[in-house]
This record gives C-alpha cells, sequence and structure tokens, in this order.
C-alpha cells in the first residue's frame, strides 16, 4: 500500500506539470502580442511596453515558464489585470463558494443517484425503474445552464419560492470567516442566516447535481444489476434474510468499486459545470471568477482559475486511486 | 470439440455471405429490438433533415430583424415566437441545428482521427512512445472537459470553428485510451500472430487486421460523444467562447435571451428543448448501438 | 547425413518481472534457458514437452516473432539475428509458421482466398491473377476445393481451418515450417488426417519441419528425430526410432510411460512424476528436474548437467550419463 501511494505520488508530478504548461500557453500562445491583446488594440505603447515587462514577456518562453512555475511554488497566481489586486488573494472566496457549492451538488448526487440506482436495480422493469431510467436519460442530456434558467423562472419569477441570485440577500450578508457560509453562518450562532444561505443554495445545487445523479443513478443500477446476479446473493436469498438488507449490505459494498470510479469523474464535471451553473445564479465562485475574466479579457485570472479548477480535480481524482488501494487490495499488484 | 461437429453440417447449408453483411444482418435484427434506440434514430434523422432542408422549411431567414414585432408570443406565423429582435425562433433553431450538428460530427471526427493515430502509435509500438502518449492523455483528462474547452479557446480566440477545434482535442484522448486497449487486446490475437509470421509489416497489420476489429467499440463511444460535443459547444456559446452574434448557435441563442425570461420564456424555453432532443437521441441511439454491437461495453 | 538447413545456438528468452518497489526488476522468468539444435534438410524435428515449458517460445524465436535474449539462429548460414527487422520480414518468406488454434489464427474477417493469398501480396509474388491462381492449386493441394476461396473461416470445421493454415502457409513456398502444435486443438479422428496431409505435402515439396507438440505419440510418426524439453531446456534429444525404444532421460521415461498403449495386456512400466513443474522462475539449483526425479542423485541438487554426446550420437542432460 505504501508503495501504491508513493508511485501514485510520482506519476502526479508529470500530469501536474504538464497542467501548468497548457495554462501558462493560454497567455503565451496567443497569437500577435499579448499584452495588446489583454489591453485591447487602442492601448497606449507605454502601457504595453509596462505590462510586457510586469508579465516578463521579453523573455524566451522557457524563462517565462520556469519563473511561472516559481511563482505558483510560492504562491503568487499573478496580478488580475481588471481589479489590480493579487490573484491568490482575491480567489479564496470564490473557492470557497465553489467547494461549498459542488459539496453540496455531489452529497445530492450521491444520496439521490445510489439510491434510486439500487431500488431500480432491485426493482427491476418496475415502474420505478422506467421512469427513473427516463428521468436519467434526460438528466445527462441536459444542458446544465438551461436547467438553471428553467428553475429561476419557475421557482423565482414565477411562484417567487426562492431566491435566484447570489449566496445571501444583500441586505443581510453573511460575515465571512472560513467564507464556506454554512459553517459561517453557525459559528456566528446566526440560524436566520444560516436558513437563508441554504434557500441560496437549492437552485443552484440542484442544477449542478443533475447529471452527475444521472450518471450515478445508472451506473449504480448496472453494477447493482451485475452483483444481484451472483451466487453470494442467491445464498443470501436462499438463507432468507431480507432482501433491502441483502441489497444495502452485500450488494453495495460489491458495488462499490465501480461507483467510486464515477465519483471520481464526477467531480471533473461538477467543477466544470460549476462554471455554467455560478454565472446563470450570480454564484460568487471561482466559475463566475472565470466567467468575468472572459468577458473582460482578464487573462491572468483565466489562467489561475483554470489551474486551481484542475489542481482541485487531480488532487480529488488522486485521494479515490488511494481509496481503491485501501478498499480493493487487487489493485495495487495491478 | 463438439462445436466442430456441428460447423462442419452447416458448411455446405450456410450460403457464401461475408462477416460483414452477416454483422450488419446480427446488428441489425437486434437493434431493430430496442425501442429507445429506434426513437432516437428517428429524432436524428428528423434534425438532420431539418437542418439539410432549413432554407425550404424554414420561414424566415436567420437574421431578418423586425423590430415592432419583438418578443412575440408563439402564434401560428412564429411557431415558437420572435426573439428581442424580432427574429423568428423557430428558423434560427432549424439553422442552428445545421452549426450544432456539424460540431458534433466534425468535432468528434476530429479526435476520432487524432485518437485512433495516437492509440495506435502508443499501443502498438509502445515503450518510449506509449509512455509519452499515455501521459499526454493524462494531462489532458487532469482538466474538467469544458475548462480545457475554455483554455484553448481562450489560446485560439472565441468562434464557433475554435470551439469546434477546442472540443476535438479535449475528446482526443477519450478515443486514444479506447483505441490503445483495443490495440493492445488485437496484437495479442493469434491471427496477428500469423501475419507477422508471414513476413507482413506493421502498417499492414495495422489496417487489414487490428482497425477493422476495433471499430464496433469507436463508433459506440463516437456517438456517444457526439451528444456530449454537442452540450460543451453550447455550453460554451453561452459564455461567450464559441459561436459569436448573429449565429443561431442555441447555446447563444439561450445566453441572449436570458434576460427576456419573465416576459418571453419561449425564448429560452425552444433552443434549450432543441438541445436536449438531439442530445438525447445521440445518447439513445449510443446506448442502442453497444447493446447490439458489444454487450461487454456496458459499463 | 545431410547438412543442417537451420542451427539454433544457446537460444534464450528472459522475461524480467517488474513490479514491487518502484518497478524494479524483481525476478527474471527464464522461459527458454539456452536451447541449442539443427535440422537438416528434409527432415522433421519433434519438440516436445508439457505446456509452459519453453517449446512454443522457441519456436516463435525462431522466426523472431519473440526476440531471444540471447543466442544465434543460423538459416543458410546467415545468423537471423543479425538482420534488421525489414530483412527479417524477408527472410520469413523460407521459414512459415502453422499454428495451434486454426480458429484463432485466421482473421474472422477475411475470406479464405485472402488469408491464403496474403502472404503473396507482402513478399510481392505474381500478379493478382496468378495468386488467385495459386490460392486455388493451394486449396486443392490441401485437401480443400476451389469453391471454397470466397467463404469466410467460421463456415468450416477444425479440421478443415487448419487445412486453410497450412495452405496459407505453403503460399510462398517456404523451406522450413514451424508447426507450433498443429493438431491437438482438433479431433483425434481429424488429426491423422492432417498429419498425413502434413507428410505428404513434405514428400513432395521437400520440407523441413520443425514439429512443436506436447504429446509424444503425435510427434512419433512424423518425427525423425525429437527432442524433449523440460523448463526451459532441452535435456534430450535423439532419432525417433532411439528415443521410443530406449528413452534416456528420466523426464522422457516418465513422459513415454503416460503414453496410453492400444493393447490392454501390455504390461508396461508406469514412470508417475511426483509434485508439479516448478515455476520458470524459480527453478530449482543444479538439475532442474531433480526434485521430481526418481534417480535423483546428491549432484544432481548440485550440478547443472549439460547436454552430452552419448556413444550413439544421441544428446542427453543428465548426470546419470557421466
Amino acid at each position: 500500500m505504501f508503495y501504491y501511494s508513493v508511485k501514485r505520488v510520482l506519476m502526479l508530478i508529470p500530469v501536474l506539470l504538464g497542467m501548468t504548461l497548457i495554462v501558462f500557453a493560454i497567455i503565451h500562445a496567443i497569437p500577435g502580442n499579448p499584452a495588446l491583446t489583454i489591453l485591447g488594440t487602442k492601448a497606449s505603447p507605454e502601457a504595453v511596453r509596462q505590462l510586457n515587462q510586469s508579465l516578463g514577456l521579453d523573455n524566451p518562453w522557457y524563462v517565462q515558464y520556469f519563473s511561472y512555475l516559481k511563482d505558483i511554488l510560492t504562491g503568487d497566481l499573478g496580478t488580475s489585470i481588471q481589479t489590480h489586486s493579487p490573484i491568490a488573494s482575491e480567489i479564496w472566496p470564490h473557492l470557497a463558494a465553489t467547494i461549498e457549492l459542488s459539496f453540496v451538488a455531489m452529497i445530492i448526487a450521491i444520496v439521490v443517484g445510489i439510491n434510486a440506482g439500487i431500488i431500480s436495480a432491485w426493482k427491476q422493469n418496475s415502474v420505478f425503474d422506467y421512469t427513473a431510467m427516463i428521468l436519467a436519460l434526460i438528466g445527462v442530456s441536459m444542458p446544465v445552464f438551461w436547467l438553471g434558467l428553467l428553475e429561476q423562472w419557475g421557482f423565482s419569477i414565477e411562484l417567487g419560492w426562492l431566491p435566484s441570485i447570489g449566496r445571501d440577500d444583500i441586505r443581510n450578508g453573511v460575515d465571512p470567516i472560513t467564507n464556506l457560509y454554512l459553517i459561517d453562518t453557525l459559528l456566528r450562532g446566526r440560524l436566520d442566516q444560516f436558513w437563508m444561505v441554504i434557500r441560496h443554495m437549492i437552485l443552484p445545487s440542484i442544477a449542478l447535481a443533475t447529471i452527475p445523479t444521472a450518471i450515478i443513478a445508472r451506473m449504480t443500477r448496472s453494477s447493482m444489476l451485475e452483483v444481484l446476479k451472483s451466487d453470494y446473493i442467491r445464498t443470501a436469498k436462499a438463507k432468507g434474510q431480507r432482501m433491502v438488507w441483502i441489497v444495502y449490505k452485500y450488494a453495495l459494498k460489491n458495488a462499490f468499486i465501480p461507483i467510486l470510479t464515477v465519483i471520481g469523474l464526477q467531480t471533473g464535471l461538477l467543477l466544470g459545470g460549476a462554471i455554467l451553473t455560478e454565472t446563470i445564479f450570480g454564484w460568487p465562485g471561482v466559475g463566475l471568477y472565470i466567467y468575468n475574466a472572459i468577458q473582460y479579457r482578464d487573462y491572468p485570472v483565466i489562467q489561475s482559475g483554470i489551474l486551481i479548477i484542475a489542481f482541485i480535480f487531480v488532487m480529488v481524482n488522486f485521494i479515490v486511486d488511494l481509496l481503491y488501494g485501501l478498499i480493493d487490495p487487487r489493485i495495487k499488484y495491478k | 470439440m463438439p462445436q466442430t461437429a456441428q460447423v462442419h453440417v452447416e458448411t455446405h447449408a450456410v450460403k457464401e455471405r461475408s462477416p460483414f453483411v452477416n454483422a450488419i444482418r446480427e446488428f441489425w435484427k437486434s437493434y431493430r429490438k430496442n425501442k429507445p434506440a429506434l426513437f432516437g434514430t428517428s429524432i436524428i434523422l428528423v434534425f438532420i433533415l431539418l437542418a439539410i432542408f432549413a432554407n425550404f422549411i424554414a420561414p424566415q431567414g436567420i437574421n431578418d430583424q423586425n423590430i415592432g414585432n419583438k418578443l412575440q408570443a408563439p402564434s401560428a406565423a412564429h411557431w415558437f415566437g420572435t426573439d428581442d429582435f424580432g427574429r423568428d425562433i423557430f428558423s434560427r433553431i432549424l439553422f442552428g441545428a445545421r452549426l450544432s450538428l456539424r460540431v458534433g460530427f466534425l468535432s468528434v471526427i476530429g479526435s476520432i482521427v487524432v485518437g485512433t493515430l495516437l492509440g495506435i502509435l502508443a499501443g502498438y509500438f509502445g515503450k518510449v512512445l506509449d509512455v509519452i502518449i499515455s501521459r499526454l492523455f493524462d494531462i489532458l483528462l487532469a482538466f474538467p472537459s469544458i475548462l480545457l474547452s475554455i483554455a484553448i479557446v481562450a489560446i485560439l480566440g472565441p468562434s464557433l470553428n475554435n470551439a469546434l477545434v477546442a472540443i476535438a482535442i479535449v475528446n482526443v484522448p477519450v478515443f486514444g485510451r479506447l483505441v490503445r486497449s483495443r490495440v493492445l487486446t488485437v496484437k495479442e490475437e493469434e491471427y496477428v500472430v500469423a501475419a507477422r509470421s508471414i513476413g507482413m509489416g506493421d502498417m499492414r497489420i495495422i489496417f487489414h487486421h487490428i482497425l477493422p476489429n476495433s471499430i464496433a467499440p469507436i463508433i459506440v463511444q463516437g456517438t456517444l460523444n457526439i451528444a456530449t460535443a454537442i452540450l460543451d459547444a453550447a455550453g460554451l456559446g453561452f459564455l461567450g467562447m464559441g459561436a459569436e452574434a448573429p449565429l443561431p448557435e442555441w447555446g447563444k441563442m439561450l445566453s441572449d435571451s436570458r434576460e427576456y425570461i419573465q416576459n418571453a420564456p419561449w425564448t429560452v424555453l425552444f433552443p434549450g428543448l432543441a438541445i436536449v432532443l438531439v442530445v438525447v437521441g445521440f445518447n439513445l441511439i449510443g446506448d442502442g448501438l453497444r447493446d447490439a454491437l458489444d454487450p461487454r461495453m456496458k459499463n | 547425413m545431410s547438412e543442417s538447413l537451420l542451427h539454433v545456438e544457446n537460444l534464450k528468452k528472459y522475461y524480467p518481472i517488474t513490479g514491487g518497489k518502484f518497478g524494479r526488476v524483481s525476478e527474471t522468468v527464464r522461459a527458454v534457458d539456452g536451447v541449442s539444435f539443427s535440422v537438416r534438410e528434409g527432415e522433421t524435428l519433434g519438440i516436445v514437452g508439457e505446456s509452459g515449458c519453453g517449446k512454443s517460445t522457441t519456436g516463435r524465436m525462431i522466426m523472431r516473432l519473440i526476440e531471444p535474449t540471447e543466442g544465434k539462429i543460423v538459416f543458410q548460414n546467415r545468423d537471423l539475428m543479425n538482420l534488421s527487422k525489414k530483412e527479417m520480414r524477408k527472410a520469413r518468406k523460407d521459414i512459415q509458421m502453422i499454428f495451434q488454434d486454426p480458429f484463432a489464427s485466421l482473421n474472422p474477417r477475411h475470406t479464405v482466398e485472402h488469408i491464403i493469398e496474403e502472404p503473396m501480396i507482402v513478399h510481392h509474388i505474381g500478379d493478382r491473377k496468378q495468386r488467385k491462381a495459386r490460392v486455388e492449386e493451394l486449396l486443392e493441394l490441401v485437401g480443400l476445393s476451389s469453391y471454397h476461396a470466397k467463404r469466410y473461416p467460421h463456415q468450416f470445421s477444425g479440421g478443415q481451418r487448419q487445412r486453410i493454415g497450412i495452405a496459407r502457409a505453403l503460399a510462398v513456398r517456404p523451406k522450413v515450417i514451424i508447426a507450433d502444435e498443429p493438431v491437438s486443438a482438433l479431433d483425434v479422428s481429424v488429426q491423422s488426417q492432417v498429419l498425413n496431409l502434413l507428410k505428404d505435402l513434405q514428400e513432395k515439396f521437400h520440407l523441413t519441419y520443425i514439429f512443436i507438440a506436447h504429446d509424444l505419440s503425435v510427434v512419433r510418426h512424423i518425427s525423425d528425430r525429437v527432442g524433449v524439453m523440460y523448463l526451459g531446456k532441452l535435456v534430450e534429444l535423439s532419432e525417433s526410432e532411439q528415443l521410443y525404444d530406449d528413452p534416456k532421460h528420466p523426464y522422457t521415461k516418465a513422459l513415454l510411460s503416460s503414453v496410453p498403449v492400444p493393447n490392454p495386456n501390455v504390461q508396461t512400466e508406469r514412470m508417475i512424476l511426483q509434485g508439479d513443474v516448478p515455476s520458470p522462475a524459480h527453478p530449482p539449483a543444479g538439475c532442474s528436474f531433480h526434485d521430481r526425479c526418481p534417480f535423483a542423485m546428491d549432484i544432481c541438487s548440485k550440478e547443472r548437467p549439460h547436454l552430452k554426446k552419448l556413444e550413439d550420437g544421441r544428446l542427453v542432460s543428465c548426470h546419470l550419463y557421466d
């Protein structure tokens, strides 16, 4: 297990390096003069020269790349063109918002997806199964941003049940400590605000959870079907154990590995989907941060935003891989 | 080998039909029974026809503006209503089908060609090349797909064609890994060893023996990827990293009309519905192909 | 004794097992460990051994389908090991192979005609018309009919498919054919037909065979000489008659005693081996057969025996004959 982990860490290095190289290219592969692209063609030569210098654009690319790497390693993510403040300090509240939203969406996806999948497999070909699978099919085919718009229209505009924008009410803003508002409101003992934060979270987290829920449900169903056909399940049935018990205890345990894989992969979908969801719901996460940067052509922010999200994705998959090793001892001998 | 006797009896009875024709027959026999797949096929056929004949079907051109007629509710004259420029949404959706289908098909074809090439290089020739290519795939797969597309579009500049290229690049490792693993399997088949034993060169082995035996999973994955490619293209359009105004790209149409959702929900409803239908269609076909061509691929 | 056409010297194939700590080579499997023999023109050399003894690997190494770790393969006075990849491909025209599994070794998507024609295409022999004619000729030659040409492998029985494999091997008029257990996947009733076909073809075209089998009884009828392999090494090599009448190596004796005898009244001396074939990753020290050998002596576990020529010209690798 130890060597497996070390090996896995070593495999991480080229991936992380390659990632930084691609992200680095975002600024440096722009044809023509990046400074002009960033500042617009009407920029004064003085401004262009300054930007060139501050970005180190006069040096050959590999020198620039290494200084970029050095910057990242020392926690320097560059400066936003729009706000002129360091991205590293700007990005944390956004990151916290994204993590909070993705985490809640993931919980929804796992709980709903796994249960729907289990029941579908258990009651194969029942009305429940058909309905669930049709919903799952539509779910995987749904553009997140369209679903989000429909939710806003239905539940905020028409019915007025839930807020459609932001993490909190503008006039009743949460006083951040960790920037994870669910935790902050509790720390401050503001249950009213806690409830407010939850109400803000419902629509975006459902939109974000839709595709992963659908995929996890389909995956769980097919691996459960396979396991339910196996001999030891038949044995357990023959011994007269209750079906609910068999399904949740024995079968789920063995269907867990493929499901874990999917959950690992879904993190990517969640983080990717976050940029669309956050745009629609004005959720001030990294996604919205990147979206605004796109509109403003704030390339350093686009760069760092993508880098941070990709880094989280890689780390989640790394942890999932380590979990495999823990759960299934066969894997490390692969 | 009891099987031998059986085959022997059949030898004279069976017509000399190629396994290709046989495979298609077999495939059709099982595909025909798959109602969802047939449903998906018909959706896509309808959309393809609509896209081809958009010029004849559409009541208006894509950019026929009529401000006095803006944000009209669906009616006999405008089945899906009009948008904020008074353009007929139904017509724009028809022409949008061309864009989405084009992005879907072309980007997937691109990914398949490049992915297959890299997959063969990695799987057949192995060693250093395999390590390099596999690491490259790892790196590309380390990004959530839409973010990588955004990064690539940021490099290339926003346009529908660049979005297409970005989506194609993002999907290369999907096919690359698939082909690599197929090549590794087929390479060990005895008829490939036999091919080497008669003195056959690598290229001929790859094109005559390995590729034809890897096609089924590529087709299945390709169909499913058309669905995600269309979704991603719409997402990029929505974010302003894809199609530019006034192109009637469905994602772009959505983002342009989101502010009118309260007074004119049809401006948002129909483009989204079009996306969902096409994506459902390709997903159903993909699932059906998988069941018919290769039941083992189910996971 | 006619001259040797193919000569193999000290052929080795080691497979490193990576794994454990950081993919370091933790052990080595010695699939083939120093095999030498020569084949005379027009003869059949049988190679026999249990599965995993390295006989198929040896066969494939002669064609460099598996790259030998070490050794010499001299064919017509030329060391095949010195050939470039391209030259080696050309050289395969003279050495062809027949495979064990007549189904797996034929591409299910190609017609019989295509399968038999392909070697000729690869080696640029004849034009299209000549090749088609040759395919028909070959089909007749192996006992099939020209109307079979347009069919696909799945439309044939195992025996017929093996005939197709033989026709493919003959297509480029090779000098040597390596037959890798060509009949072991076939029904017993079909086996002798295919063996007889191989014999006829050998006479007709003056072919040289290396005939690999796991079963001494199959080899008996077709081989002029027989080599017995155990754990990657040749333990005995002699003329067929001698080997069957008076086996020298204890392992050969054991193998022979396990061949069923048609007459139940004949009392044979049964010799049943103890234990299993050891892993080629951890062969026993000394003679690799000593832990299963009923005649093992002290020296056997210490010193590795070498292949020695006995007075009657046969080669045996056993301390009993020191």
